[in-house]
This record gives C-alpha cells, sequence and structure tokens, in this order.
C-alpha cells in the first residue's frame, strides 16, 4: 500500500447541528451550524493555507495564514475560527490574501534555519508546503536579525527530538498534550519573540511530566518534534493500516515503512479505538521485533538442564509430534494440553484449542485470561448473558459519571485513559475506588469527587454497600428494572443488599471507607445522569472476583445505567486480545462463542466442521494441568505466547509443574522465564510478521497485518497447524481469512464477519444477520440473556489474611511505560522510565521498619520472598504494599499465592499478606533462579560452525 | 470649618492620589495635621498643580497650588486657614479655566469627597444610579445605556448597550461582569484615578450592570502598577459590603495583574482572570457569548461602568444630549507628555485636537512648538498640528488613520525624532506581544529591525518598502488590537514625518555621521 496520507481538514468535524449552506470561492458548500469556513472549504476540495489548525484540535487562530475575506464583512477574518453563517460568501484567494499569506510567511522563514534538503521531514513539512502554497519568493528581512536558529536540541527522549531551532510555535504540540493527551506536561513559555515550547518547568523532555504519548510528534507540524527513527532513517515510503499488540483498548496504526523496516509507528486518525491517539507503548516501543534476543529458529534439548539447540522446522515439528504422540499412548489422550495466548491473533488462538479438541482429542486448552478476566467472562454472562463489555470506548463521550474500579487507565490503557481525562473535564464526575491514590484522583484539571481507597480483597463489601445505599434511599431505576430484569431475582438482591449488615456503616471495618463517602459516591452513581462503570483487574483477580463483577453488574442494572450510549459496564481487557482469545473457545469448558463443550448441539456443529468427535467433558485448566503434572499425569503441554512461569502465581508451584512434564513446548518470540522449563522452543512472530484479527476491550475485530514477512520463516498460525499435521490431524489453511471464515460459520456472535467487511472497516461483534454492521452497545432492547439477572453478593472475607507474621497487604498493577511481563517493553527504550519493579510503601510502614527511599527491601509472604527497592509514598495506605511485576528479577509472583476465584480460578493476586523487612541483597530464590536462568538459557554453538 | 470639641477646626482637603502623592502630598497633609482637620480626597486631575490643597472656608472650598510640605508654614501664617491671598491662591477650584470647561459626569465627584466614605458618596448623588436601574427593572435598564450612546471607553468604542444586551439575552445560569482596569496605554490614567478617588461609582456601575444582565459575579482586573488603586478600591470593597451595596446578590473581587500590556485586551484579560498565561483568544466566541470561564461575561473598562450610574440618574437623553456625531456622552481626556497642564479633562466629544493641545493643556511644557501628538497611547497615529482640526471622536480620528482609544494624548516638541518613535512603537509591540499570532510575534521584531536599518541609512527605500508590508501584514494579520494597530503610530509617523526617517539616506549624511 502507498504511504497513506489522511486528509487534515484544519477543525474537527462538527456531527450536530443543522445543515448551513454558503459560498466558497462561489462553490456552494452544505455543512452542519457550527463548522469552520476552513473545514467547509476543505470539504470542498478548496485548501485554505494553515499551520496551527489541525482537524485533532481545537481552532486557535494564531498563524494567520488561513485568513479569508467575507463579504459585506471588514477584515480578514482566520478561517479556521470562523464559523459559517447561511448565505456566507467567502473568498479564500485574492490579491490582498496572497499579499498577506506571503507576509506572514516572510516573517516565519526569517527565523527558520534554511536546512531543508538536510532537515528529516524533508518532503513531509507543513511549513515547507505552506511556503509553497503561498508562493513565497523572498525572505527581505535577512538572517542577521534576532533568531532562535542557535537553540539547543534536546535529545533526551529515547524515542523522539525537540529542536526548538525550527519551531513556529503554532502551540500544536502544546495543544495536543493538553487536549488529546491531558497530561499539560508543554507550555508556551516567555511570551512575544521569547515564546518558546517548554516541558514541564523547562526541564528536558525525559525528566518533565511528559509521558511520551507522542501526540505532540503527531502535531507537529515541522522537524521541531521528531521520531529518532525518522530522524536516522528518513521519511517512509509505504504504509499498512494495522492494530497495536499492546493493551485491550486496540489502536490502530499506520506502520509506515521504508522496504520492510518500520520507519515509524503512527496512530491512525480512522481507529475507532484510538481516533488518532497513541500511547508510548504503542506509537514507540515496537523495537523489540528486531531485538537481538528474538530467537529466529527452532531449538530442541533433551534435558532442561542442557544447552540449546538449533534446528529446523521439520525436525522440531517433528519431536513435538512424536513426543505429545507417545505421551499420549503411554498416559492417556488427556496427559497433554495447550495453552493459548491473548497476545497472538484470533486466528491463531482458535487454531490452538483446535488443536487441543480435535488433535489432541481433550479439552485441554485454557489460556491466560484466566489469570486475568475469566471473572468477566462469568460475571456478565451471569447477569447480562454475554462474556464482555456492553459499550464502545465512544460512549465515554455521553457519560456523566463515571466510576473506575480497580483499574488504572492513565497508566495500564492510556489512550483510553486521556479520552476519559477529556470527558472528566468537559465536566462528567468520576469515583475512583482503588486502595491506591492512582493519578486519575487528582491529576490537572481532573479531580474525583469521590475516591474509596477501601482495603485490598473488599471490593464485594464496597459495592454492596452501595447497592445498599441505592435500594435503601429509593435510587433504583423501577421502571427499567420492571421492563428489562428478572423481578424475583431482583427482589431477592434487593432483600438481600437491605439488610442492615450490608450497610456502609456495617462494611466500614472491613473495607476502611469511611461509610459517608460510600454513601456519597452511591448516590451521585445513581443520580448523576448516564453512569458508566470501567473496571480491571483490581476488580477480578480476587477470590470473589466474578462476585465482584457481578456487584457491578447488579448496581448498572439497578440504577437503569446500561442499554445506550454513557452509561454500562465496562471491562478494561489487559491484552491486545483478551476478549478474542476467550471468544475463541480458548476455556476447557467452552468452545467458541462461549458455548459449553457439555451442550450436543454446539459439538455437533464441530464435529461436522471439524470431522471428529469432539469430548463432553471440560478440559483442565492452567492450575489443574499444573497440579497434575506435579501428581504426574499430565505430561506434555504447548504454550503459545504465555509466560505462566513470570506472570502465574505462586512462581514456585508453577515451575514445580513444568519441571515434571516430559514435553514442554513453547512458542514465542524470546526465551521467555518458561522457556527455562522447555523441551523444544519455536520462534514466534511478531503482530508486524503476519495477518490476523485482535478483538479490544469493545468487542471490536480489528485488522492485523502483515508489513514484514515472518523473521524466523512462519506465522504462528503455520506453526500450529504444521503440529497439527504432524500429529495427524490435518489443517490445510492458506490464508487467516479461511480460519475466520470457519470461525464465522460456526459462531453465531460472529455469522456476518469476513475479511472484506473487517478491511472495509473494524467490527463490533455480535456481527450477524440480526446486526450485520456489528453490535458499538449491547443490551439495548433488552438483556441477551432475556432478563437481567441480579445475583445476591455476598461479602466473604478471603483467606489471605494478615496477621503478625505477615501484617501488610500486597497489592499489584502496572505503570505506563512497561508492559505485563514485559518481554517486548523490556526490550525497547522504555526501560529508561521503569528500570526495575519496585515497592510502593506508605512512609508510616516505612518508618516502623526503618527503610529509606531506594533501600533494598525483602518482600515475604507465606509462599515464597524475592527482594526489590522500596520507593516510600502516600499513594498507598498505611496497611498496603504496592508493586509491579515487569521484570523477571523480581518475580512478584513468587510472593502471590495459589488462592483465586471461587468461580474461575483467577488468581488472587491482588491480594498477598507479606512481611516487608530491610535486606541487603537478593533473597536465596533469586539467586537460584537466576543461576537456573542462565543455565537454561545457554545455546550450544552450531555444530558445524567451525566449516 | 466646623467645631470639635469646642475648638474650630478648619477641613483642609488634601488628595490622595498618586500623581500627587508622587509630588509630595503625603507631606503636605502631614505638615497641615496639627493645624487643621485634614481630609483626604482623590485629585481633580490638575496635575501640573499637584499638591493641590482645599480649604473649607465660609465661601465654599478655596483651592491652593502646587504647595509643598516647606509652604506650608508660610501659608499658614498669610491666613491659608481662612481662604487668604497667597501666591499659591488659585481661588474656587470650579473657577480654575480647566475645571470650568469640563464637563463632569464620570468624575463629579473625583477629587472632592472622601473616596472611602460612603456617607459622602450617598450625599453627593451616590447610590440614585443604582436606585433608579432597580425601579425601571433590568431590560430597562439595558435599553437606558443602549439609548445613551455609551461606547468602550477602553478604546474599541463598541457600543455598551449591546454588549450588555447580548449578555442579558445569553442563556446560562452564570454570568459575570468583569471590569478592565489594566490601564496600560501610555499617558493615561483615567482608570487609576477613578479607583483612588472615586471607587464607589466604578462599584455602582458594575452592580447596575449585573442587575441589567443577570450576573451574581463580578471581577475587577486591576494592574499591578497601581498599588494604590489597589489599595483604594479593595477598601472601598469591603466598605460597600458592609453597606449592602455588594454581598447577597452581587459580590465583586479584584485581580491583580502580572505586568503584561496585552492582559489589557479583553480575551487576554480572561484568560490571565482564569489563571492562565495572558494569551489572546480568537474571536468569535465573544465574551459575551463565551467570556470567563466560557460563561457569558460583561466585560468593560473602568471609566465605561464609572459612567453607567449618571447615565442612570441623569436619563439617556441627558447623557446622549453631550458628544459629537455617533461618540455621545463625555470622555475623560487624559493630557501628558510635553505639555503645560497636563491632567484629566473630562468633556463632551467634539472638542478638537488643537484646543486640547493648546488651548487647554496650554502648549508644550518645554515652550518649544509641539511637533506631533500621539492620542490613544501606544497603538495610536501620531497627528502633526496641520490635522489639530481633528475633533475628539472616535469616526473622525478613524478617518484620519488614528484613533482616540483609551482618551490619551501625548504631546511632543520639535525635538523629537519621529523615526525613533517609529522604532520605538515596534520595540513596545515586540516587548509586550503575547507570542501568539505570527505577525505580532515576529513581526514586531522584524520591524523594529527594519527601522532601526532605515536609521542607520541602510537601503532606506528597499526598507521602506519591507516596512510598509510588514506594516500590511501586522495590520490585517495580527490576532488583536495590539499588532493589529501598531502599523497606526509607525505609518503616521512615516506618513507625516517623512524627513526623520531619510535622515541618513544619503551616502554623504552616513559619512558626516560616523
Amino acid at each position: 500500500m502507498p504511504l497513506l496520507q489522511e486528509t487534515d481538514y484544519g477543525t474537527p468535524a462538527v456531527t450536530e447541528g443543522e445543515a448551513v449552506t454558503l459560498t466558497i470561492d462561489g462553490q456552494m458548500v452544505s455543512v452542519p451550524a457550527g463548522t469552520s469556513i476552513m473545514r467547509a472549504a476543505m470539504e470542498a476540495g478548496i485548501k485554505v493555507p494553515k499551520l496551527c489548525a489541525t482537524d485533532s484540535l481545537n481552532s486557535f487562530g494564531s498563524c494567520r495564514l488561513c485568513l479569508v475575506e467575507i463579504e459585506g464583512r471588514s477584515g480578514t477574518p482566520a478561517s479556521c475560527t470562523t464559523p459559517v453563517a447561511p448565505g456566507m460568501a467567502v473568498h479564500t484567494i485574492s490579491d490582498k490574501l496572497r499579499r498577506l499569506r506571503r507576509g506572514v510567511m516572510e516573517l516565519y522563514i526569517s527565523d527558520h534555519p534554511l536546512d531543508c534538503l538536510t532537515c528529516s521531514a524533508n518532503g513531509n513539512c507543513e511549513l515547507q508546503t505552506a511556503a509553497g502554497e503561498v508562493g513565497l519568493r523572498d525572505v527581505r528581512y535577512g538572517y542577521e536579525g534576532a533568531n532562535h536558529l542557535s537553540a539547543p536540541v534536546d535529545a533526551s527522549n529515547p524515542y523522539f527530538d525537540f529542536d526548538p531551532s525550527k519551531c513556529i510555535v503554532c502551540s500544536r504540540c502544546v495543544r495536543a498534550c493538553a487536549e488529546v493527551q491531558g497530561t499539560f506536561a508543554l507550555t508556551i513559555q516567555g511570551r512575544g519573540f521569547e515564546s518558546k515550547v517548554a516541558a514541564g518547568m523547562d526541564e528536558p523532555f525525559l525528566t518533565s511530566e511528559c509521558v511520551s504519548c507522542g501526540a505532540c510528534v503527531q502535531a507537529c507540524p515541522t522537524a521541531t518534534l521528531m521520531e529518532k527513527s525518522v530522524v536516522e532513517m528518513g521519511q517512509p515510503e509505504h504504509s499498512a493500516v494495522t492494530t497495536c499488540a499492546y493493551c485491550g483498548v486496540g489502536c490502530s496504526f499506520k506502520a509506515e515503512m521504508r522496504g520492510d523496516q518500520v520507519v515509524r509507528m503512527v496512530p491512525w486518525k480512522d481507529g475507532k479505538a484510538n481516533h488518532g491517539h497513541s500511547c508510548v507503548k504503542g506509537r514507540f516501543a515496537w523495537g523489540y521485533a528486531s531485538h537481538p534476543d528474538r530467537i529466529l529458529k527452532p531449538m530442541m534439548r533433551d534435558k532442561i538442564s542442557d544447552p540449546w539447540r538449533e534446528t529446523t522446522w521439520d525436525e522440531a515439528i517433528a519431536r513435538v509430534a512424536r513426543d505429545f504422540k507417545r505421551i499420549q499412548a503411554e498416559h492417556g489422550k488427556d496427559s497433554i494440553g495447550v495453552i493459548t495466548s491473548s497476545r497472538c491473533t484470533n486466528e491463531e488462538t482458535y487454531l490452538v484449542q483446535k488443536l487441543a479438541r480435535a488433535a489432541f482429542g481433550n479439552n485441554n486448552t485454557d489460556t491466560c485470561a484466566r489469570v486475568c478476566h475469566s471473572p468477566t467472562g462469568y460475571g456478565l454472562k451471569t447477569t447480562f448473558g454475554t462474556s464482555a463489555g456492553t459499550q464502545d470506548f465512544d460512549s465515554i463521550e455521553h457519560a456523566d459519571v463515571v466510576m473506575v474500579i480497580g483499574a488504572n487507565p492513565t497508566d495500564g490503557h492510556p489512550v483510553f485513559g486521556s479520552r476519559l481525562k477529556r470527558r472528566l473535564r468537559q465536566g462528567a464526575k468520576l469515583i475512583v475506588v482503588d486502595p491506591r491514590r492512582i493519578d486519575l484522583v487528582r491529576t490537572p484539571h481532573v479531580a474525583a469527587s469521590y475516591h474509596l481507597p477501601l482495603r485490598p480483597g473488599t471490593n464485594v463489601a464496597v459495592l454492596t454497600a452501595m447497592a445498599h445505599v441505592i435500594v435503601t434511599e429509593g435510587l433504583v431505576n423501577e421502571a427499567f428494572v420492571k421492563e428489562r430484569c428478572d423481578m424475583q431475582a431482583f427482589a431477592d438482591w434487593a432483600a438481600f443488599v437491605a439488610e442492615p449488615r450490608n450497610s456502609p456503616e456495617a462494611l466500614e471495618s472491613h473495607a476502611h471507607v469511611p461509610a459517608a463517602l460510600v454513601r456519597g459516591a452511591a448516590r451521585l452513581y445513581a443520580t448523576g445522569g448516564n453512569g458508566a462503570i470501567y473496571y480491571g483487574l483490581g476488580v477480578t483477580e480476587h477470590s470473589q472476583g466474578s462476585t465482584a463483577v457481578m456487584a457491578i453488574a447488579n448496581l448498572a442494572m439497578a440504577t437503569g445505567n446500561i442499554g445506550r450510549p454513557g452509561v454500562g459496564v465496562n471491562p478494561l481487557r489487559g491484552q491486545n486480545n483478551v476478549q478474542g482469545s476467550c471468544d475463541m473457545g480458548s476455556f476447557p469448558h467452552e468452545l467458541p462463542g462461549y458455548r459449553h463443550v457439555a451442550d450436543d448441539g454446539v459439538r455437533a456443529i464441530y464435529e461436522k466442521e471439524w470431522g471428529v468427535a469432539l469430548e463432553p467433558e471440560p478440559g483442565l485448566r492452567i492450575p489443574n494441568m499444573l497440579d497434575a503434572a506435579v501428581e504426574g499425569s499430565f505430561r506434555g503441554i504447548y504454550i503459545q505466547g504465555e509466560d505462566i512461569v513470570q506472570s502465574d502465581p505462586d512462581t514456585q508451584h508453577v515451575t514445580a509443574g513444568l519441571a515434571a512434564m516430559d514435553c514442554v513446548v513453547v512458542h514465542d518470540l524470546f526465551l521467555n522465564e518458561t522457556a527455562n522449563y522447555a523441551h523444544v522452543f519455536l520462534p514466534g512472530a511478531t503482530f508486524l510478521e503476519k495477518d490476523g484479527t485482535f478483538i479490544n476491550a469493545e468487542r471490536r475485530i480489528n485488522r492485523v497485518r502483515k508489513v514484514m514477512a515472518p523473521r524466523t520463516g512462519f506465522a504462528d498460525w503455520e506453526v500450529t497447524q504444521a503440529i497439527s499435521n504432524a500429529m495427524g490431524y490435518p489443517m490445510h489453511y492458506t490464508h487467516p481469512r479461511e480460519i475466520m471464515a470457519e470461525i464465522a460459520r460456526t459462531t453465531p456472535t460472529f455469522a456476518g464477519v469476513t475479511y472484506e467487511k473487517l478491511d472495509e472497516e473494524s467490527i463490533q461483534w455480535p456481527c450477524n444477520g440480526a446486526a450485520p454492521d456489528g453490535t458499538p452497545v449491547m443490551h439495548v432492547n433488552g438483556f441477551v440473556r432475556g432478563k437481567g439477572n441480579f445475583v445476591v453478593t455476598e461479602y466473604v472475607p478471603t483467606d489471605e489474611k494478615i496477621g503478625p507474621r505477615f501484617p501488610l497487604l500486597l497489592t499489584t498493577g502496572r505503570i505506563l511505560s512497561q508492559y505485563n511481563v514485559g518481554a517486548q517493553t523490556r526490550r525497547t527504550a522504555n526501560v529508561v522510565w521503569h528500570q526495575e519493579d519496585v515497592l510502593e510503601i506508605h512512609p508510616h510502614d516505612a518508618q516502623e521498619r526503618g527503610l529509606n527511599e531506594g533501600d533494598w527491601v525483602r518482600l515475604r509472604s507465606r509462599t515464597g520472598e524475592t527482594t526489590l527497592r522500596a520507593r516510600i509514598t502516600d499513594r498507598v495506605a498505611p496497611g498496603v504494599v504496592y508493586t509491579t511485576f515487569h521484570h523477571p528479577m523480581t518475580q512478584a509472583n513468587v510472593v502471590t499465592t495459589d488462592y483465586s476465584d471461587w468461580a474461575t480460578n483467577c488468581p488472587e493476586y491482588k491480594v498477598t499478606a507479606v512481611q516487608v523487612s530491610p535486606s541487603n541483597g537478593p533473597s536465596d530464590w533469586q539467586v537460584r533462579y537466576t543461576a537456573l536462568a542462565a543455565q537454561s538459557r545457554r545455546i550450544a554453538e552450531p555444530e558445524d560452525a567451525g566449516d | 470649618m466646623r467645631a470639635v470639641g469646642g475648638f474650630i477646626v478648619t477641613r483642609v482637603f488634601v488628595p490622595r492620589d498618586a500623581a500627587a502623592l508622587a509630588v509630595g502630598a503625603d507631606a503636605v497633609a502631614a505638615a497641615l495635621a496639627p493645624h487643621a482637620q485634614v481630609v483626604r480626597t482623590g485629585s481633580r486631575g490638575l496635575f501640573w498643580l499637584e499638591p493641590m490643597i482645599e480649604v473649607e472656608t465660609q465661601s465654599g472650598r478655596i483651592a491652593y497650588g502646587p504647595v509643598s510640605a516647606a509652604d506650608i508654614p508660610a501659608l499658614l501664617a498669610a491666613g491659608l486657614l481662612e481662604g487668604h491671598a497667597t501666591a499659591h491662591r488659585l481661588g474656587n477650584p470650579a473657577d480654575i479655566p480647566f475645571l470650568r470647561r469640563q464637563n463632569r459626569l464620570t468624575f463629579a465627584r473625583c477629587g472632592e469627597i472622601d473616596p472611602l466614605s460612603f456617607t459622602d458618596y450617598r450625599a453627593h448623588g451616590g447610590m440614585t444610579g443604582l436606585d433608579r436601574a432597580y425601579a425601571a427593572g433590568p431590560a430597562a435598564t439595558v435599553q437606558t445605556v443602549l439609548d445613551s450612546g455609551l461606547r468602550g471607553r477602553g478604546g474599541a468604542g463598541f457600543p455598551t448597550g449591546i454588549k450588555w444586551k447580548t449578555v442579558a439575552d445569553a442563556k446560562g445560569p452564570r454570568k459575570y461582569i468583569v471590569c478592565n482596569a489594566d490601564e496600560g496605554d501610555s499617558g493615561t490614567y483615567a482608570d487609576r484615578m477613578l479607583m483612588e478617588g472615586d471607587p464607589f461609582t466604578l462599584i455602582e456601575g458594575m452592580a447596575i450592570a449585573a442587575f441589567a444582565v443577570g450576573a451574581a459575579k463580578g471581577y475587577v482586573y486591576t494592574r499591578s502598577e497601581y498599588p494604590h488603586a489597589i489599595a483604594t478600591f479593595d477598601a472601598a470593597l469591603a466598605i460597600a459590603r458592609r453597606e449592602g451595596l455588594l454581598g447577597a446578590g452581587f459580590d465583586i473581587e479584584q485581580r491583580v495583574g502580572g505586568g503584561a500590556y496585552v492582559c489589557g485586551e479583553e480575551t487576554a484579560l480572561l484568560e490571565s482572570l482564569e489563571g492562565k498565561r495572558g494569551q489572546v483568544r480568537a474571536k468569535p466566541p465573544l465574551p459575551a457569548h463565551q467570556g470567563l470561564f466560557s460563561r457569558p461575561t460583561v466585560i468593560n473598562n473602568v471609566v465605561t461602568l464609572a459612567s453607567v450610574p449618571a447615565i442612570l440618574r441623569d436619563g439617556a437623553k441627558a447623557y446622549h444630549a453631550l458628544g459629537f456625531g455617533r461618540s455621545r456622552g463625555t470622555m475623560p481626556i487624559q493630557l501628558a507628555g510635553n505639555v503645560r497642564n497636563g491632567g484629566l479633562f473630562e468633556v463632551g466629544f467634539g472638542v478638537t485636537l488643537g484646543e486640547l493641545v493648546n488651548d487647554i493643556g496650554g502648549g508644550t511644557r518645554s515652550g518649544r512648538p509641539v511637533r506631533a501628538v500621539q492620542v490613544g497611547g501606544p497603538l495610536g497615529a501620531y497627528f502633526p498640528p496641520s490635522l489639530f482640526d481633528t475633533p475628539f471622536d472616535y469616526e473622525a480620528f478613524a478617518a484620519k488613520d488614528g484613533l482616540i482609544g483609551h482618551g490619551g494624548v501625548v504631546v511632543f516638541d520639535d525635538t523629537v525624532d519621529m523615526a525613533r518613535m517609529a522604532r520605538f512603537a515596534m520595540e513596545f509591540c515586540a516587548a509586550e506581544s503575547c507570542g501568539k499570532c505570527t505577525p505580532c510575534r515576529i513581526g514586531s521584531v522584524r520591524g523594529r529591525e527594519t527601522i532601526e536599518k532605515i536609521i542607520a541609512g541602510h537601503e532606506v527605500d528597499r526598507n521602506l518598502e519591507v516596512l510598509r508590508d510588514l506594516c500590511h501584514t501586522l495590520r490585517f494579520g495580527s490576532l488583536c488590537a495590539l499588532g493589529g494597530f501598531i502599523p497606526y503610530p509607525v505609518l503616521s509617523a512615516l506618513e507625516h514625518f517623512p524627513d526623520d526617517f531619510r535622515r541618513l539616506a544619503h551616502p554623504d549624511a552616513r559619512r558626516n555621521a560616523a
């Protein structure tokens, strides 16, 4: 595809408003009232020269190039700031305007370096273009006057340079930082000729509040803010639109290329999830794809203590098939299984579960979503009938009250976080339920109306107490409940929550949240207009994760906040394809589309399609696989794109399980921690190297497009297919579109999905005969399950309790610059922001333990211990400590326990009783593990190296 | 004279206006204190006579000036407290020609009363306007202001009534009255004088505006260089709250600027009031629709708002009867620079520039011939004596490529070098530009550089052409009046005093200069 150049209409589209007809240069134009003259002109194909205007930002009117003349009006108003009026006659060109524009451009160029030929923006510079458009032929002021040509470059940011000598002070970067990103890190400092763009308090970009989202770089019309990759490689020459492989927001990007190399990833304006915005990960942290740590050839070994030996694909596949078949022959067909990945495409995930069910002949398939959002699937299916969020991201534009529970969008889902902040700046109210004072609680021009700093593990108590307030204070939307919900279930639920023991006052001693705050938050949510709930793993990763999800669903139903834009229950999915991997039948009990394996009708569909008999009994979940491995009955596993040693709880139990298996096959980009226990390593392909689809948190099926050939030779779906063929179950797909066709054929919610449609526009499932264009908002006229189902949510405290030995509660989360286990982000320059995991501890708790900022501390639970550095902060409450799990050296999951959600086994990552004490170095476990990892990662020199 | 504790104590009025303080009014007051009851007032605006004191006598107030503290013993000995004749005696102030020729409406009480005596304020006709507004109702109040023909005294001359009507008609629960007291024009001081000399008039005017448009909150944005005005006005606000003029339905808060000229531009002022960088906003939206905190906002200059009580008190007709053409009512003209009789002169529009400078102002202070007069602040045009027949009127000045602005008149004698004044204009623009729009941000600097080249005799013809082009870009391309009007002083200097730009144009001249 040639380089995609999106049209810049200069000012944002106006969607509402009556049509206004005017003439521009004699041409009749009709646009909605409130549209700028500039945009109206652009829509009519008339380009008015401009520099400070761009359609992602509100008009500003500073560059004075877009001046026009309007018949009957004096002066030369700016077309970007002047709205259209009926009957207006506009002229965008005249002698006077030509003279003015040249005059302005002459001023610009009198303070601009004349180095176009060696400038990184050469060929793609709006200043250069505008100079051409206005016909500038001379700069009569000369160059001996005052100028900024010697202003020094700030190259501190690892991804982009700031060269103020090229700055035209259009403020687009400052406005993008404010309006789009909402960080307000940039400002114009000084005034008049001394006006200059400054980050923070005139600091280097790197150390300022800048979050490197790239919005400023995107907005810059010159080479002032420019990707270092463009400086190095030159301007791109072709591009393809694809989908980011980081979080569940699912941003669309243009991969801009030179040959088969990515020059930069630029957020795509028409991307339905991100509308042209990005975060530091998707925008910049894609360098892992070419990191030297990437393994590009298959490797094998006999024992995990042996060094790796490179081999051919044929040999590796043959080895896997041989071992798996042997294990099944010796230990039964249920002795092997698969783990699918939320990082891979739908098509790949579908094939892996198909491999288990059709080729292995069992249902031993599970997915990393087990450890994050399985309670979402269970909870929302039970209450609403569909295992997915109810809204699209655009819904936030209509929300009046937003409740964020157990999610940290500005770090975990930054692009959605920015949209949320923008809505909050417009006046929507915010309730934050989180043990930590996350950034959203107070960030520039945003302050939460309520922050409920609950004790980890008490979500259900707080949510039930909110329900108590809503029911007992008469705030239930009775009309909605009567019309849409199961009245018996409602009555049972209402009677339950109304019990005095569920009042905020009664639960205060558990949740440690003042009752008045809970009451205020409940009233605001119930009465503040459109109420929308967004939640994350802080809700699901608990022993009552599924209960909490249902408690959220109860609140939404009771207040009528379901079934229209601006409301709903919105799980913020952690990984790029959590939704998709769940949709694709990755769980042991469900075939694609969340249909139980015990359902004969559903099985019949697949038995016909796949030509094999299917097991009606659910297979093993990940924890059960590991238990069975320790016990000796489960002996072989194919793990695609997941690092269970680092990401799953109770690391020592995980490693014990893996170590007990005969054949562990890891299919990944890097020798991850799990690969330390593997016998066969199959190198994976990045999202840049394959076609397919991801499904984001809003059920949106986004295309992933191959922009370069797989560096390993094969896309992941081809590898799975090869294993299947070698196992004796034939698969003959030639392109992922054929896999999607099979998914559509067999799964009602995907019935209408085709690559042809997806290539036109992304689709939100359900997409079928009833909704051929997909479904942005669910449950509009009724719940998918029929009547909305209220579920009684009894608060049961977790068994993980603090005591004298472990007096603190550890909770975990992630940080903006790093992603999940860090396999990708640790192999990018993002490490400059987060080189290691640190332990956040309250000053009071630190004082008691004699800890200072930056001290090494030992973090110990009943399952294990690790060491890391302390950060002393009151973001956490006394009694609570917090860390991230991005770095394998920390291995935060060494301390997390094997407690899990009662319904789905989702681990209770968010609550672990721990003790923190001073330390002078790594724990014994860390030392042992580091040695083992080094040993295990050895790769033998090829035997023919000497030839 | 009045009896205090059995003694007859004479009241002497000593101004506390900054212009009087600058020339020793406090020392004069201190010297008088043992001998008389000193009442501090505002200034009547006869600055060349400051400190001008007034003694209350049987036959009314008798003015003396300029007096210094050192003069006091001799004056007392000569019978000052009895109003006896001395060399300093000016007689009844109303009979001083400079005052007699005025038509004081807005400044009627200024210099007459104790600015912080609400009793005096009422006794001198204060609060009548607000009472009339209450009686008439909001719509009739807006109509009265509309009918009076009052136009914005800050410089733009926009009809005040239309602005008020727009805000009154705007929907929304919250509206604001903002008073622009960021008086930054060179040679102007009317706002300061009023805030120091009769602050309740401004408060009353804002209260009338608030009543008329339905606002509950007002802000006065005062420039930081006016410490006395700030203190007096804050004190007046406290008194007004005590007296019930402010409080329940409407209150006013004074905010002090940060020293930026451009914050006198209404949208930059609003940005600054909101706590942001003082940077001009593009219009539309107009402040009347989306002003302070995006709410409908009346933003008016001090003099505009302070003129309203008199209009409501005397009726629209009486005000409209004064003036000239489309410029109705009175204008407090401020004479400054090299002028003999510097001071504030409130008069109906229509007086000619020549009358102002020569008759009223008495020509230059240096005694040399007048060469140029800059009217309307640093963005105003320079007028030569050949244009002295121009009547003081918005349209008449515009017709001669000038503006009356906030009513400042700065006089220069024949020693002035107009090329350097043109250079100064650009330098001023460069120093005060907010930096938002390109013509002003870069153009002002290039303008200064280009004029410097011209002054140095470097390619004069070519650079004059560049300068004229630049002025065209500034005039029609700038976002606000700062860049848009800066061509006025430059081009008028060039137009009326072309020789000043060609002093070193000839090679011989350059050689001689070297």
